[in-house]
């Protein structure tokens, strides 16, 4: 590493109430450069970026910018000493426009009042220098994309002529695509020589951008090394401190009467955002559903669970015709749906890990729900919880993957026959994965029918026996378990790239191909995959 | 040039703001009620009926401009009521019948009422006491004062004062003239000053207003302050019309009527959302129900019910209109044929695309 780094911390700790989340951690950025911070949940990234942003005070280390110590105690300080953060949540109005928001706390003023022209020609002008001219910077915040929000953000720092910009889990909510966005910012970000800190959960984009990677583990650096010396293997084996023998269970040896035979088949489904959806899924069957954000994965979804209803075509549950009006009937149908926002639409936050529950089953069979909620110990315990305060804890205590788990059991307690879980991996570290990974394939042994929903192409191909693409609202197509990534992007984009669309694949052909092994990291797929 | 396919616009969505749709209802509803007027032989507009619709929405504007701007920093204020009376009373002791002591007079009502705002503020944020209990607070404590010291009409206001109250040009009064005044001083406030940006910000959210490096406490207590002078001026514009301090005044329910007028306005009862503009058109549409309802000699309890049921469907109406524009773009519009299923190589067609994947080819 040549040249002076552009901010060097030393020796970083913080406790909270009395615990060390953080051991004299060291971190150095380099200008043009891109270090990644990896680590489980709990680890200390968040602390140590909140640091840096000037959120938390150190308890004892140094930073220094540009050779000058600096202590920040406010995030304004950090922002106005060039220092700017892209945190998880955003911090942004929905209600004000780009500009207004970029501007926040420094508008620009002329003769006295806000000259609001001014800004949205300044946010237009640092937009156009990202190639972004697509965002109208009179737009409100509400009417954008979760990406084009991250691009806000983004904005924000520039404005800020930030040297140092961190961010934490910039893609956790993004698609595919927007990714390949976010790489080409992050790519002029680092020719303007900005340092990046970048903390994500995502072996492959770490691998794609990372010049260094720190591990950071219960507090601890662990180490500290150039993205080239180290394997994805052997970076993961470092953060869990032992090794993850394959990235994804293999499938068990299905037992249970409705193996085989389908328990879940849609025909010419539509709303106002879907058209003609039509699938089945088989008891044992994982089916994996893919396409871009916006594509309409999520509506199916919601579509089945009765939120925003089919008004068109029928579903069927174990040959049943059905029609799921509301989540009520369709939870009395035998299915379930593990939402994308476990936060605000999966748990009651403020509630007792035991009272989550036994949400369902005592929203859906009031009567006699005691005696099936006898069941419920046995279920947290199935799917690996860890709460510190017992069955009693409030779940907004727990970590996310915890959250994830009482999702997860909440729904088992109503014994379903079709499940569907909408990006069940979401924010939640590689140990809790491997739970809810191993889960799955229980349930799909046992003969639930499973429908995957992830914005993760790996964990798609790894884990589903066969994948339905959606495009803009109807099916593109439906690709083997085990696709390469680049048909499945070619699909879902609808780009002619990878020869012609492999459509003819019989959906009922349960494929004997194992892929358990997961596709190998392809650092090169999102230069393919933009034509 | 390589574009970024998945940031490109979603294209205009032209929708009628709010505030557009009140002032469409204030039309349709003075149009109506004309209509009922001549119904029953008589005109709605003749000059004793616009002067009266006029001189209530004076009142109410007063009170209604302040609370906008305490809404729109979350917060609320139920003392502008108590604030009112005490300011007529004030004014009127202090100026005691004598025109040289007018200016002392308006000079003590408002300095009082601003310190009650900054109390209120203070409260609402230093103390962090939920607003609606700092304000009905401080209302009871007035209140209290007033009742123990003011059973009747006290002081009195000389005549070249009493003139605000009566002065008219054409068939605009003077006190609607400086009641429009302070409404247009007040969107330029909230639209042209970092003060009223902050104002929305810290309202939108006090965390990213915070982080944002914006003193998250300054724009409530400011809101409070001018919220509490604006009662205060309301309570000038009592004295005038009445000649005298009346204490009493705090029971025609005031500071309920101006939420409902900033709710009505289109203002988001939680704080970012909305604006003066919005709130004067709720302003006039309450003040033409009185009109309309007067000049039809609706029973006074009647009146009431009918206005109660006219807010909650006004903002039921929001609140449909909230939750449609909140969710996404109809992709496959109900009725008519769905646009015919695309081929695999065809893309995303010219009809589809709020967010066009494949831009860049």
């Amino acid at each position: 590493m040549s040249g002076a780094p552009l901010l060097r911390m030393r020796g970083i700790t913080k406790s909270f109430l009395g615990v060390r989340v953080l051991h004299g951690v060291d971190l150095d950025l380099y200008p043009g450069r891109l270090h990644a911070l990896v680590g489980e949940n709990g680890a200390g990234k968040s602390t140590l970026m909140k640091v840096l942003a000037g959120v938390h005070r150190p308890d004892g280390g140094t930073v220094e910018l540009d050779g000058e110590p600096v202590a920040f105690e406010h995030p304004v300080q950090a922002q106005r000493a060039g220092v700017a953060t892209v945190f998880q949540e955003f911090n942004l109005l929905p209600e004000r426009t780009v500009a207004e928001n970029v501007f926040l706390g420094r508008e620009i003023r002329r003769r006295g009042l806000v000259d609001g022209r001014a800004m949205e020609r300044a946010t237009g002008e640092l937009l156009a220098g990202l190639d972004l001219e697509g965002i109208a910077p009179g737009a409100r915040v509400r009417s954008l994309s979760v990406a084009q929000q991250q691009v806000v953000e983004i904005v924000r720092a520039l404005s800020l002529e930030a040297r140092v910009i961190s961010m934490d889990e910039p893609t956790a909510a993004l698609a595919d695509h927007e990714v390949e966005a976010l790489y080409r910012i992050i790519g002029r970000l680092r020719e303007r020589g900005v340092a990046v800190l970048y903390v994500s959960h995502r072996m492959r984009e770490i691998f794609d951008l990372a010049d260094t990677i720190t591990v950071l583990k219960d507090g601890h650096r662990v180490t500290t090394v150039p993205a080239g010396e180290i394997t994805p293997a052997e970076l993961v084996r470092r953060m869990v401190g032992r090794p993850v023998s394959a990235v994804f269970p293999e499938p068990l040896e299905p037992h249970g009467e409705h193996v085989g035979r389908v328990r879940l088949s849609v025909s010419g489904g539509g709303n106002a955002q879907l058209d003609g959806i039509g699938f089945e899924v088989r008891g044992g069957e994982i089916l994996g559903m893919a396409g871009l954000q916006g594509s309409g994965r999520t509506e199916v979804a919601h579509a089945l669970f009765g939120v925003e209803r089919f008004t068109r075509g029928e579903v069927r549950v174990d040959g049943r015709r059905i029609d799921p009006r509301s989540p009520l009937r369709a939870v009395r149908a035998g299915l379930a749906l593990v939402t994308e926002d476990r936060k605000a639409r999966g748990l009651a936050l403020h509630q007792s890990v035991a009272a989550n529950g036994r949400l369902v089953l005592d929203a859906v069979w009031p009567f006699g729900s005691a005696r099936r909620a006898r069941r419920l110990p046995g279920i947290l315990s199935s799917v690996e919880l860890v709460a510190r305060g017992g069955h009693d804890q409030e779940v907004r205590y727990l970590s996310g993957g915890n959250q994830q788990k009482v999702v997860l059991a909440k729904w088992l307690a109503a014994e379903p026959g079709v499940m569907v879980l909408d990006e069940p991996t979401r924010g939640i570290d590689v140990g809790a994965r491997q739970a809810v990974y191993r889960l799955v394939r229980e349930l799909a042994a046992a003969g639930v029918a499973v429908v995957l929903i992830s914005s993760e192409l790996p964990e798609l191909i790894g884990m589903a026996d066969r994948l339905l693409v959606l495009r803009d609202g109807r099916v593109a197509g439906e690709l083997p378990g085990g696709a390469s990534e680049e048909a499945v992007m070619a699909m879902a984009t609808g780009s002619p790239h990878g020869g012609p669309a492999p459509e003819a694949v019989d959906p009922r052909t349960h494929p004997a191909a194992s892929p358990s092994d997961g596709p190998p990291p392809h650092p090169s797929r999102h230069e393919e995959a933009a034509p | 040039m390589t574009r970024l396919p998945s940031l490109l616009p979603r294209g205009p969505v032209p929708r009628p703001g709010t505030t557009g749709l009140v002032y469409l209802a204030l039309a349709v509803l003075l149009a109506l009620g004309a209509a009922l007027v001549a119904a029953r032989g008589g005109s709605l507009f003749t000059t004793a009926t616009t002067v009266d619709l006029f001189t209530r929405s004076s009142l109410l504007g007063f009170l209604a401009i302040g609370q906008t701007l305490v809404i729109l920093c979350r917060s609320l204020d139920l003392s502008v009521g108590y604030v009112a009376a005490l300011s007529t009373v004030v004014a009127a002791t202090t100026m005691a019948g004598d025109p040289s002591r007018i200016l002392l007079g308006v000079g003590a009502a408002l300095g009082l009422a601003g310190l009650i705002g900054l109390v209120n503020g203070l409260v609402v944020t230093g103390l962090r006491v939920n607003p609606f209990i700092a304000t009905l607070g401080t209302g009871l404590v007035i209140k209290g004062y007033l009742d123990t010291n003011f059973q009747g009409p006290a002081g009195s206001v000389p005549a070249a004062f009493q003139a605000l109250g009566y002065t008219r040009i054409g068939v605009l009064p003077v006190s609607t003239l400086v009641m429009l005044g302070a409404a247009v001083a007040a969107v330029v406030f909230l639209r042209r000053t970092r003060m009223g940006y902050h104002m929305y910000a810290v309202g939108g959210d006090a965390e990213v207003a915070r982080l944002s490096g914006i003193r998250a406490g300054v724009p409530t207590v400011t809101a409070h302050v001018l919220c509490s002078v604006a009662a205060g001026t309301a309570g000038l514009l009592l004295a005038a019309r009445f000649g005298t301090g009346s204490a009493t005044v705090y029971g025609n329910g005031y500071e309920l009527e101006a939420i409902a007028a900033v709710v009505l306005g289109g203002t988001y009862l939680l704080g970012g959302r909305g604006g003066v503009a919005g709130t004067l058109a709720g302003v006039f549409i309450l003040a033409t129900l009185d009109t309309v309802f007067n000049v039809l000699g609706v029973d006074p309890f009647v009146k009431d019910v009918l206005r109660g049921v006219i807010v909650i469907a006004a903002v039921a109406v929001y609140a449909r209109g909230q939750h449609s524009r909140a969710a996404v773009r109809v992709r496959f519009p109900p009725g008519g044929a769905p646009p015919p299923a695309p081929g695999p190589d065809s893309g995303t067609g010219p009809a589809a695309p709020a967010q066009p994947l494949g831009g860049s080819r």
